[in-house]
């Protein structure tokens, strides 16, 4: 880690560079929670302040007891959790073999999972309607009844853990290039086979990455709704980016609310990152050196 | 692995071919690779192909329950391409995404880096900066850009409340073309710049310090160590990003389409929106295909032009 020293004067305007950058990043997010808590009759104000004089958390009263929203928080969980779990054990796979091995189709297998990010969303999005449909993933039908998974649910967790596929295997293939092959090497030769030096020897040393990888699944899982509102018909079933946009209905937003449920979605996305933060920095290792 | 090598193993390879050694030799690597190859064959490769097929016909809000019923088309070759070509609002549009991408991945990368390398420097507190200052990555899109449409909110939005208080009129963000494109910039280089930044701060830690070092014992100055030696020995890590960078500016949907619903509507529309509208709210699905097609295209191009020139240079 490269430290440089640096004269008062530049710290402070550094400093000052931060503490500004700070404000107008944190913003956004305080101002929601400041809506959250306003009473229904002072939606509009023309205050900076965030914390309204008022406050009162009857919006998440209603919102989670009057409204859907426990059953939406179920869901989503459940989508986010089968996609991670997929999404991570598929990238860290496929990631080692590109990262390690030099097989025909290598190059070009890369640069496929590259050109899936150029497709444009809306290319894939009828189709996959129309594919999903037809393998019956969208039916509302529950199959798993003690977790109220239902057979749309099953398509929403296949169709998120590919979208983040391409990014988890570069990214996964980019950590796993920068630890040493000696170490497989030296497993092989103490008699352990390609998937156990792969899983006991270095799956545990790509931890940082793991962890990136599991982030950025989870991400598209819970933050993901363009196409969970064309997939999710029932109330019932929906997840929270979709429940979310449903309270924000076309007329007569209940602000209040709405916030209140953004803040309790951001929350936990919020609290993953800055648990995870310090991974960040190093797990992410987009591509990486070696070509 | 060096080019001369892998054709080394190459030729070896095939002049002792054979199928059962060639498959104890990849076997591994296949089967490891298999389960995602399926996935993303079966969500991507076959909405491709199926898109392919869509872009020639003419399907459309009347023929579509016709189409799921007995999956009949009406095929009109090229009609939507050459529709699409000819209309002269497609080259308004392209020139408006492409400098909606250019803006936004340059403002990223230029204050990812710009922060990355502050933030790498001998400061109080810069794991807490750091910290705070991904946020804007953190929270989900759909709700950063409906937080940011309340507030360029004429009359109460913060953005004009701030800008009255240091005594500028306030400014009709989403009722203009002009001001809401400049919304939208700043709303999507405000999401982005976390990202870029992360990378960036990954990208430094490699560097080796005595690089500095050896620079500053030869009297260079700050400047002249970031020009040197920060930027150049960044660039390969830097590159990937920047590649996704451009293709998932260029293929944003949510900012654009979600800043002006019910405001600006399509008025300052970037392709993916406006193939968006054509699909899911006008229902002309045989054009959006052919549409989409174009958009992949435009950006598969590119990729392979800015490749190249990367791995010339």
């Amino acid at each position: 880690m490269s430290v440089k020293k640096d004269s008062k004067w530049k710290r402070i305007v550094f400093h000052i560079i931060l503490l500004i950058s700070v404000v107008i990043a944190v913003y956004p997010a305080l101002r929601v929670f400041g809506t959250s808590l306003r009473p229904g009759d002072s939606l509009h104000s023309t205050s900076l302040a965030i914390i309204p004089d008022d406050a009162t958390f009857d919006a998440y009263k209603t919102l989670i007891f009057d409204k859907g929203f426990l059953i939406w928080l179920r869901n989503s969980l459940l989508v986010t959790f089968f996609t991670v779990v997929i999404g991570v054990s598929l990238a860290s796979t496929a990631g080692y073999v590109f990262s390690r091995k030099r097989f025909p189709g290598r190059k070009s297998g890369l640069t496929f999972f590259l050109l899936t990010q150029m497709f444009p969303a809306t290319m894939l999005l009828l189709p996959m309607y129309i594919l999903l449909a037809q393998f019956g993933l969208t039916d509302q039908t529950v199959v798993v009844p003690f977790l109220g998974m239902a057979k749309a649910h099953i398509g929403l967790i296949i169709m998120y853990s590919s979208t983040a596929l391409p990014l988890c295997v570069w990214q996964m293939k980019g950590y796993y290039d920068t630890i040493p092959e000696s170490l497989e090497e030296a497993a092989l030769v103490d008699g352990l086979n390609q998937f156990q030096a792969f899983y006991k020897i270095i799956l545990p040393l790509a931890k940082p990455a793991l962890v990136i990888t599991a982030l950025f699944s989870f991400m598209t899982a819970w933050n993901e709704y363009m196409v969970a509102r064309v997939v999710m018909t029932d109330n019932s079933l929906y997840t929270l980016p979709v429940g979310l946009t449903n309270l924000a209905g076309q007329f007569n937003t209940a602000w209040a609310e709405f916030a209140a449920a953004s803040v309790l979605i951001m929350l936990p996305v919020m609290a993953v990152f800055l648990l995870l933060s310090r991974f960040l920095v190093g797990g992410l290792t987009l591509g990486g050196v070696k070509g | 692995m060096s080019q001369s090598d892998e054709n080394l193993r190459f030729t070896s390879a095939l002049s002792n071919f054979s199928i059962k050694d060639f498959w104890r030799e990849h076997k591994f690597s296949y089967m490891m690779l298999l389960p995602a190859f399926i996935v993303v064959l079966f969500v991507v490769i076959y909405p491709f192909f199926y898109n392919f097929r869509l872009a020639f016909s003419n399907l459309n809000m009347y023929n579509m329950r016709q189409f799921i019923q007995s999956d009949q088309l009406s095929y009109i070759g090229i009609d939507n391409f050459i529709q699409i070509i000819t209309e002269s609002s497609f080259w308004i549009i392209l020139l408006r995404t492409v400098a909606w991408t250019v803006i936004n991945v340059v403002a990223h990368v230029g204050f990812g880096i710009f922060y990355a390398i502050i933030l790498d420097r001998d400061l109080m507190f810069k794991s807490i900066y750091r910290t705070l200052l991904v946020i804007p990555w953190a929270i989900p899109q759909y709700i950063v850009v409906l937080i940011w449409k309340g507030m360029f909110n004429f009359r109460y939005g913060a953005v004009n409340l701030l800008l009255r208080k240091i005594g500028v009129p306030g400014v009709a963000w989403l009722s203009q073309a002009s001001t809401g494109f400049s919304a939208a910039l700043i709303v999507n280089i405000w999401l982005g710049i976390p990202f870029m930044m992360m990378i960036a701060l990954g990208g430094l830690q490699s560097i080796d310090p005595n690089f500095y070092e050896a620079a500053e014992i030869d009297g260079a100055s700050n400047w002249q160590q970031i020009k040197h030696i920060t930027l150049p020995l960044l660039k390969p890590v830097m590159l990937p990003a920047v590649i996704l960078g451009v293709v998932w500016t260029f293929n944003n949907l949510r900012v654009i389409y979600l800043l002006t619903q019910n405001t600006l509507t399509n008025k300052i529309d970037i392709l993916v929106t406006h193939v968006y509208r054509s699909a899911f709210e006008f229902y002309r699905y045989g054009y959006a295909a052919a549409f989409s097609l174009i958009i992949f295209v435009i950006l598969l191009v590119w990729a392979i032009s800015f490749i190249d020139y990367i791995n010339e240079d």
